[in-house]
């Protein structure tokens, strides 16, 4: 199972990667995995504000569907309009090509971030 | 709760399957991805192992009286080596469960339930066992492979000397397999796509598994989870237990009377009888959503100006159609096919067309 070092992640299994003022969110292998082929990514929040910890879209897989939760608080800019054609690339690239918001931090909510260690433990990797 | 496991647990593991804990078994529900599974089966030929399912014989000289009283298809239309689907009334217009009745002989017969109603099922028909019918419960012993598809008989061919792809559908032999003898192959499955359920001894299961790979080597055979087998099943419209069907539907409501016979005694048969003739207030229909959006079990169905008319049972998105789709009761003035339905997915409702069953037509 893959657990990029460089990443934070929440115990919902999405990850965060600041990239200056603005950070990239995902879901994690392990979460990919678990929920299976993945046919879209629903989000309707772009342009809100959003608290760590609140559903900011949803993802639908084949078999079932699961909120997406905000890692931080922030402002969700933009969502991965490249899983719309190509949803599979969350399954297959979830790190890269499968992101699927960016935010604006607003700076709270930090604190319930973990580190690759730690989900690696909490998912028994 | 201790868990049971299939007799392959450890093959399915090292296949890389994906393990959920189903109706108290330890069963595969995916080995890579559901839609490639899916296809493997819906174009060539793929193997679920499904020994979680439970098989109880019956036998004696009135075993038929016992299995004609607690179902609702006519057994006594079956011969030897015939399989029929039926369903247990549970006396107060409900199903207790589906399941397959196999004709043995004429006074030995084996039943096929589902998993998580097997020791249900066995306390509801030895309720009503007045004619001292032996009964064997032999779900512990038996494992079950499903190898479905259009290349199954292709695949298995090599196995046995019984002409597979001349096999009608719902018939059975008892016969030799993969060197063994008593195993029985059936033409049946839960696919719509054709080919064998095979029940094989566990002390013989994981010899027969390796040879339906080794046989089918050639037809690119794979191994398939359970997560496929419920799309390959909604696809046709077939009724999951637990979903579509329980201890609150009705067999007519829920589009079974083709196996609800009225020319004999059973459980529930006036009540039954009364409802197929004045009809039902709801009934269960497959609906194909008309824009982006997947239904699932529990989302409420509306019509135009928002009123609930009937709630979700299954639902998917259709690896065959690209699509959503389900199942689910409404009230009867809106189950005709073409009728517009919204379906309530989180704070959307989105439109869905009442259609025919089966969703998937071949070819």
């Amino acid at each position: 199972m893959n657990i990029p070092q460089d990443l934070h992640y929440t115990k919902d299994h999405e990850w965060i990667r600041y990239e200056g003022d603005i950070a990239v969110v995902g879901i994690t292998d392990f979460a990919q995995g678990e929920l299976g082929d993945i046919v879209y990514v629903d989000v309707n929040t772009v342009g809100s504000e959003v608290k760590a910890g609140d559903v900011f879209g949803t993802v639908e897989a084949v078999k079932t569907t699961s909120d997406l939760f905000m890692p931080v608080d922030g402002e969700v800019l933009e969502v991965n309009e490249s899983l719309n054609s190509n949803p599979e690339q969350v399954n297959n690239d979830p790190y890269g090509n499968g992101w699927i918001v960016k935010i604006r931090p607003t700076g709270g909510g930090k604190e319930n971030l973990i580190d690759a260690a730690a989900y690696g433990a909490l998912v028994g990797a | 709760m201790s868990l049971k496991r299939a007799a392959l647990f450890d093959t399915h593991q090292k296949l890389g399957a994906k393990i959920v804990t189903f109706a108290g078994y330890e069963m595969p529900l995916r080995y890579t991805s559901d839609i490639e599974e899916h296809q493997t089966v819906r174009k060539g030929v793929g193997v679920f192992d499904v020994s979680h399912m439970g098989e109880f014989v019956l036998t004696g000289p009135h075993a038929l009286d016992l299995i004609q009283y607690v179902t609702t298809n006519d057994a006594a239309s079956l011969y030897d080596g015939k399989v029929q689907y039926s369903c247990l009334p549970n006396g107060k217009g409900g199903i207790v469960d589906d399941l397959l009745v196999y004709r043995i002989n004429k006074e030995s017969y084996m039943l096929v339930v589902n998993a998580s109603n097997i020791d249900k099922d066995w306390a509801w028909i030895s309720s009503y066992n007045k004619w001292g019918v032996q009964m064997e419960n032999i779900s512990d012993d038996v494992s079950l492979f499903a190898v479905q598809g259009p290349q199954a008989a292709a695949a298995l061919q090599s196995l046995t000397s019984v002409d597979l792809h001349n096999m009608e559908y719902y018939t059975f032999k008892r016969t030799k397999f993969a060197g063994v003898d008593n195993i029985i192959i059936s033409a049946t499955g839960y696919t719509g796509s054709g080919g064998f359920e095979i029940y094989v001894p566990n002390s013989h299961a994981l010899h027969v598994w390796r040879h339906i790979f080794e046989a089918g080597k050639t037809y690119d055979i794979k191994p398939v989870g359970l997560a496929a087998r419920d799309t390959l099943r909604l696809e046709m419209g077939f009724c999951l237990y637990g979903n579509d069907i329980d201890d609150t539907t009705s067999p007519i409501e829920a589009g079974l009377s083709w196996i609800t016979k009225f020319n004999k005694d059973f459980i529930d048969k006036p009540l039954l009888e009364k409802q197929k003739n004045e009809g039902t207030a709801r009934k269960l229909v497959g609906f194909q959503m008309l824009e982006r959006g997947i239904p699932r079990a529990h989302y409420t169905l509306h019509n135009q100006a928002g009123e609930i008319v009937g709630e979700v049972t299954s639902g998917t998105q259709s690896p065959s159609l690209g699509v959503g789709i389900g199942l689910g009761y409404v009230q009867t003035s809106y189950s005709k096919a073409g009728t517009t339905v919204f379906v309530a997915v989180r704070d959307k409702k989105i439109p869905a067309q009442i259609v025919k069953l089966p969703f998937y037509k071949k070819g």
